[in-house]
């Protein structure tokens, strides 16, 4: 059990980078963007590609981010320039990426056009790299023996270097988003979700801050993407599906948690809220009756639930407080006739 | 400085609904005008707005700002040297950011957007004392959402974006029209100063014939997509509404039908 939730921490930091993609079209842009789902893959499958062609896969993961990043500009490109709906332009260009993933998991293979998946048991990775230097430092077998001899745990984690890095390389995309939207520009495309007309006005380009702002979180989106591949040691045609709407429900479920007051807080609150999600997941999993399967209809219905409630409390909320206000005026009225009474 | 030169425009042309906003327009503003624009509802007054910020391309005629000629050039592009106030008091800010971010944007106004800080203490030391300018307090507020502030702050806040980076046209949409009296003077006032203090160039629809006779140094009247009447700054100085009123019956010989043009 121990072991199974550190898993889910340990990705559910990796999902946060994703998480924090959707929050800038989601929330900032006020763009819904269904690319997330193919842009994903993209990220995965271009990782995954080069490093069995053999490249560092440093190198591998940031070519992964700038594909990602070219996939969102397509979008933005698509909606704006082309004029279709934000939903269309997700969907057609998700729809796109799925061949396109193929593709470029098939440039891995020299006798093959497309491939399904790439297995990169054997190969090394961010991790496995990562995993070299910090083996030898001795911090693991420290907090083992710490966990297993002082708090008496069965089972410790084979080692702590993963969570430590993806924990700092998190951080810092956190801390770059952060900045990023503090910045002439950041501040430039958040009016746009804003107010259009208003920045607009205040000469700002709003089609170009757009195509942007989706380059820029499908760029996120795939660097996850990627980041997963290489943790799971495999990469695959269809792991980004649903992917949007595991994003929204970190984005949802941590706003919902930790609150909006600050940028800080918020990106803050969207990576917890991506960390949560997955230890719910691991939490279900543990019940004998769901199936992994069942997994997308329960995140469904995380969204669905974080969307309706909140409008239902208010609801209930506005009610007792128009009761209150009524019987307010009506103690008035009371003691304004009995006043008359008096007079009488 | 802004020069509008023989502007058509047709709405829904060749369909039933086919309209003529503007027929013919032709208006020069020097450097440093203040002209008020009256008129009542439908008589090409926005049209002729959103010709000029470029919200609006004019089926023929010729824009000109500050000497270039703009008349293709994209709203965005234009907005470098247009300040525009909206009638809507919402639709001047960014409600779900600070105030001193809605000001960082107007200060990127004429520069190209970069990766700076949109905000930082030289930035705030001019945002403070530009918003002191106001006398609203709104200086001590500096993080408040702007959607928190009411009406006629958020109207005030809107006309000191649109004036603070000296653009070189300022438009005025009715931008007192949704406000109560006492609002609608504060904003008047402020208008006032803000113009004199940086010389703006100024065009201002309202429907409020007094505040038109108050304001600025030139008045004209628009019906039917025309300009009818152009006032000059020796005659505005003894303009009175009954001269207006008599003015539209003489050119249009007919009676002014619009209880709201009066009453504003």
């Amino acid at each position: 059990m121990f072991t199974a939730m550190f898993g889910s921490v340990e990705q559910g930091i990796i999902y946060a980078i994703m998480a924090l993609g959707v929050y800038l079209t989601f929330r900032v842009l006020d763009f819904p963007d269904l690319t997330v789902d193919g842009s994903f893959v993209t990220g995965a499958a271009t990782a995954a590609m080069m490093i069995v062609l053999g490249y560092n896969p440093i190198l591998a993961t940031l070519a992964a981010l700038v594909a990602g990043f070219i996939a969102g500009c397509m979008t933005g490109l698509l909606h704006t320039k082309g004029k279709i709906n934000p939903l269309l332009s997700g969907i057609l260009m998700m729809i796109a990426l799925y061949s396109i993933n193929l593709r470029i998991m098939g440039l891995s293979d020299e006798n093959a056009v497309v491939k399904p998946n790439i297995p990169l048991m054997s190969s090394d990775s961010i991790f496995s790299q990562f995993q070299s230097l910090w083996g030898n430092i001795g911090i693991d077998q420290a907090l083992t023996s710490f966990l297993k001899n002082t708090l008496g745990f069965q089972t410790a984690p084979s080692t702590w270097g993963t969570i430590l890095i993806v924990l700092i390389l998190t951080l810092i995309i956190k801390s770059i988003v952060d900045w990023f939207l503090k910045t002439e520009v950041g501040l430039a495309i958040r009016a746009t979700g804003d107010n259009k007309r208003m920045i607009r006005s205040f000469s700002a380009n709003t089609d170009g801050l757009i195509v942007l702002g989706l380059g820029v979180s499908n760029a996120l989106v795939a660097l996850s993407g990627a980041l997963i591949a290489q943790y799971s040691k495999f990469a695959d045609a269809n792991m980004g599906i649903g992917m949007i709407v595991i994003g929204l429900a970190s984005v949802i479920i941590g706003e919902a948690i930790f609150g909006t007051k600050t940028i800080f807080r918020t990106t803050l609150a969207v990576v917890a809220g991506a960390i949560i999600y997955r230890i719910i997941y691991a939490v279900a999993l543990q019940i004998d009756w769901l199936d992994t399967s069942d997994m997308k209809l329960i995140t469904a219905i995380i969204v669905i639930l974080a969307l309706v409630i909140p409008q239902l409390v208010e609801k209930r909320r506005e009610k007792i407080r128009k009761e209150k206000r009524r019987i307010q005026r009506l103690e008035q009225q009371r003691e304004l006739t009995q006043g008359g009474n008096h007079l009488a | 400085m802004l020069k509008l030169e023989g502007i058509n425009k047709i709405f829904n042309e060749g369909t039933p609904d086919e309209k003529i906003a503007l027929d013919n327009i032709n208006l020069h503003l020097s450097p440093g005008d203040f002209v008020t624009v009256i008129g009542s509802n439908g008589a090409g007054k926005s049209t002729m707005m959103n010709m000029i910020s470029g919200a609006l391309t004019p089926d023929f005629g010729v824009v000109t700002i500050d000497g270039k000629e703009v008349t293709k050039l994209p709203e965005y592009k234009r907005s470098q040297f247009i300040g525009r106030v909206f009638q809507d008091p919402m639709a001047g800010t960014a409600p779900s950011m600070t105030i001193e971010e809605n000001l960082a944007i107007a200060y990127s106004r004429n520069a190209k957007r970069g990766l700076r800080r949109g905000v930082n203490s030289k930035r705030r030391e001019f945002f403070r004392s530009s918003l002191e300018k106001l006398g609203l307090g709104l200086e001590n507020r500096f993080n408040a959402k702007v959607g928190l502030l009411s009406g006629g702050e958020r109207q005030a806040l809107s006309l000191l974006m649109a004036t603070f980076t000296k653009p070189a046209i300022l438009l005025l949409d009715e931008h007192t029209a949704a406000l109560d009296p006492s609002r609608a003077e504060l904003i008047t006032r402020l208008t006032k100063q803000l113009v004199e203090e940086g010389n703006l160039t100024t065009l201002m629809v309202t429907h409020n014939m007094q505040q038109a006779i108050d304001l600025g140094n030139r008045l004209i009247m628009m019906d039917k997509g025309q300009i009818i009447l152009s006032i000059d700054e020796r005659k505005k100085q003894q303009l009175s509404i009954p001269d207006l009123m008599a003015e539209f019956e003489n050119i249009r010989g007919e009676k002014m039908n619009s209880d709201r043009a009066l009453l504003g």
